[in-house]
């Protein structure tokens, strides 16, 4: 049951991500170029995005259990602190140096995997690789 | 073709859906990078590998009816760059814990401020970057 509503989750979030554009590095750097000729369209997919998701969650925190699992899966912890900052900061300029985050990677790896692979194994080798650093460490 | 703002609109409600409808349903957060932490080294691996290939057979499908134009600009960047992005997405979402979807679409979603100071963040790094590229002859 689990798989079959993570398959149909995934789905329909690559579908909205390759309707809403964010899969064109040429739209998301539009979009983050504010000093140049700012496409502010982007702003409606996280806008319509949020006000879709707000009224699922607030249903979701009136419940024990979600419909069909066995509990909600909680962030370990609510703390703005260096690491969550610095974090950022590094996915930020990636960001804004190739066009792409991490959704929009793997849809677009479908779509233009000639083209994506780089990104998409660099991607994963940073992930493992401060994962990897992290079990060390913790 | 759709206006330029709706096909946006309805893209981020399929989003908003899916992330939604993941929490209520299953419980779970649709943060993408979680997600393939998840897939590619556990613990649990099964729905988030199927969440994984559900990407990838939009991105097909999307691919399938509307081609290329769909990753416009993406052959742009140079490979060293790419690289180098790839790399710092990997790195910064794993260490902030979360990206655009984790973040951005669950966690405002959630009305976290933990996630609202990672937005902040990574949106304000991202202009910047662009800015410098772009603007300042950066790279």
């Amino acid at each position: 049951m689990k798989i079959a509503i993570g398959f149909i989750a995934g789905l329909t979030f690559g579908l909205g991500l390759a309707l809403s554009g964010m899969t064109s590095p040429d739209r998301v750097l539009g979009f983050l170029d504010i000093a140049g000729a700012w496409d502010p369209s982007l702003a409606f997919v996280m806008g319509g995005a949020v006000l879709t998701a707000l009224p699922l969650f607030a249903l979701a925190r009136r419940r024990t259990t979600p419909l069909a699992g066995a509990a909600f899966d909680q962030p370990p912890t609510t703390l703005i602190d260096r690491r969550l900052i610095s974090g950022a900061v590094l996915f930020g300029i990636g960001w804004g140096l190739a066009g792409i985050c991490p959704g929009p990677a793997l849809v677009d790896l479908a779509i233009a995997p000639g083209q994506t692979l780089a990104f998409v194994s660099a991607m994963i080798a940073g992930l493992l690789a401060s994962a990897w650093w992290r079990r060390r460490a913790g | 073709m759709l206006d330029p703002f709706l096909a946006p609109l309805a893209g981020g409600v399929l989003i908003g859906l899916a992330s939604g409808g993941l929490y209520l349903l299953a419980g779970e957060i649709a943060g993408i990078t979680g997600i393939a932490r998840s897939a590619l080294i556990g613990p649990a691996r099964g729905w988030q590998a199927a969440f994984i290939a559900g990407l990838l057979a939009a991105g097909l499908a999307a691919a399938w009816a509307k081609g290329p134009a769909l990753v416009a600009g993406i052959e742009q960047t140079s490979l060293p760059v790419m690289v180098l992005a790839g790399l710092l997405v990997g790195l910064g979402t794993d260490i902030g814990n979360g990206c655009t979807s984790g973040h951005g679409v669950c966690g405002l979603s959630r009305l976290s401020r933990r996630s609202l100071a990672a937005v902040a963040v990574f949106m304000a790094a991202a202009a910047t970057t662009v800015y410098l590229v772009r603007h300042a002859g950066v790279l």
